[in-house]
């Protein structure tokens, strides 16, 4: 692992240190300071691989992904309100297996984090090796059965990895 | 009171409503969902979405810098945390058994290869029998 300090430390750094000034709502010098401190301790403590070689940022890419999210949160959300409170039992749902095409365990992450909160779905078991992604669909039929599932995962990486991959399509 | 004041009081309180009746169905859906996996549905999005409404009116009604910051910490976290914590409640009770088989329709996870020998945590226990009702 490289521990060098490079430019997305740097990014952790001021990150880190913009939550500490926002959780104290002060921008006084002492403030920023144990801020700075706490934000290197974490960094020392924490160490991260620097994904700076294989992660970029693509605005418009990252716009739809953004908005995508939000519009797909909001009607997950309701469908789940909905079937909550409705009369009847529990729809039948399973866990279905995605193997993901993305080159990084970053990625892997970020894909499983928003497949969390949009598709009607929950991961329960991620295999980084094999790739695989395994969710837990609430509503199976509602959501166009097992392959429905796999096809809509599959797009929320792709919107992902365009938003945010170095390289389009990288398979390394 | 301008105009301006009264229709961000008004969109503050959609929110805060709206925002209400998501975190009122996590609760239903927890109480009611008849599986540990569903629960974990209800504790995702609804309740995601309903905090990040809540604070949204929250933060249309106090309408100030520093409180909005804190705001907007808040639903990121929510963000972040929400998923993962969803995840090991889920992949736990996976792991010891607590998911009966008959509450799946399709099983991809205990029907696949268990994982290669590497130094990874323990494989996914086999399939137990299910519990007598």
């Amino acid at each position: 692992m490289n521990r060098r300090t490079s430019w997305g430390q740097w990014r952790g750094i001021v990150v880190l240190t913009a939550t500490w000034v926002l959780l104290w709502g002060s921008l006084s010098p002492g403030v920023v300071l144990t801020g700075l401190l706490v934000a290197l301790g974490v960094l020392w403590l924490f160490p991260l691989p620097d994904i700076s070689r294989v992660a970029t940022v693509r605005l418009w890419p990252l716009c739809v992904l953004v908005t995508r999210f939000a519009t797909d949160l909001f009607v997950a959300s309701f469908q789940v309100a909905w079937l909550a409170v409705r009369p009847g039992p529990t729809p039948r749902g399973g866990v279905v297996g995605v193997r993901l095409t993305s080159p990084s365990v970053a990625f892997e992450v970020a894909t499983a984090e928003l497949a969390s909160l949009i598709p009607g779905s929950v991961v329960v078991e991620i295999r980084v090796q094999e790739q695989m992604l395994y969710l837990h669909v609430l509503d199976l039929a509602g959501s166009g059965g097992p392959d429905g599932v796999r096809a809509s995962v599959l797009a929320l990486e792709r919107r992902i990895l365009r938003a945010f991959a170095a390289k389009e399509g990288e398979t390394a | 009171m301008s105009a301006g004041e009264i229709v961000l009081d008004v969109l503050a309180g959609i929110c805060l409503l709206l925002g209400a009746f998501l975190a009122f169905s996590a609760g239903v859906g927890v109480l009611r969902f008849g599986h540990l996996l569903a629960r974990m549905h209800a504790v995702t999005k609804p309740q995601v979405l309903g905090l990040i409404l809540l604070m949204t009116g929250v933060a249309l009604r106090l309408r100030s810098g520093p409180a909005v910051a804190v705001l907007a910490l808040v639903v990121a976290f929510q963000l972040l945390t929400s998923p993962v914590a969803a995840h090991m409640v889920g992949r736990a009770g996976f792991r010891t058994g607590k998911v009966r088989p008959e509450d799946l329709d399709v099983d991809d996870l205990s029907d696949a290869p268990p994982t290669p020998p590497t130094p990874q945590p323990p494989t996914p226990p086999t399939p137990t029998p299910p519990p007598p009702r």
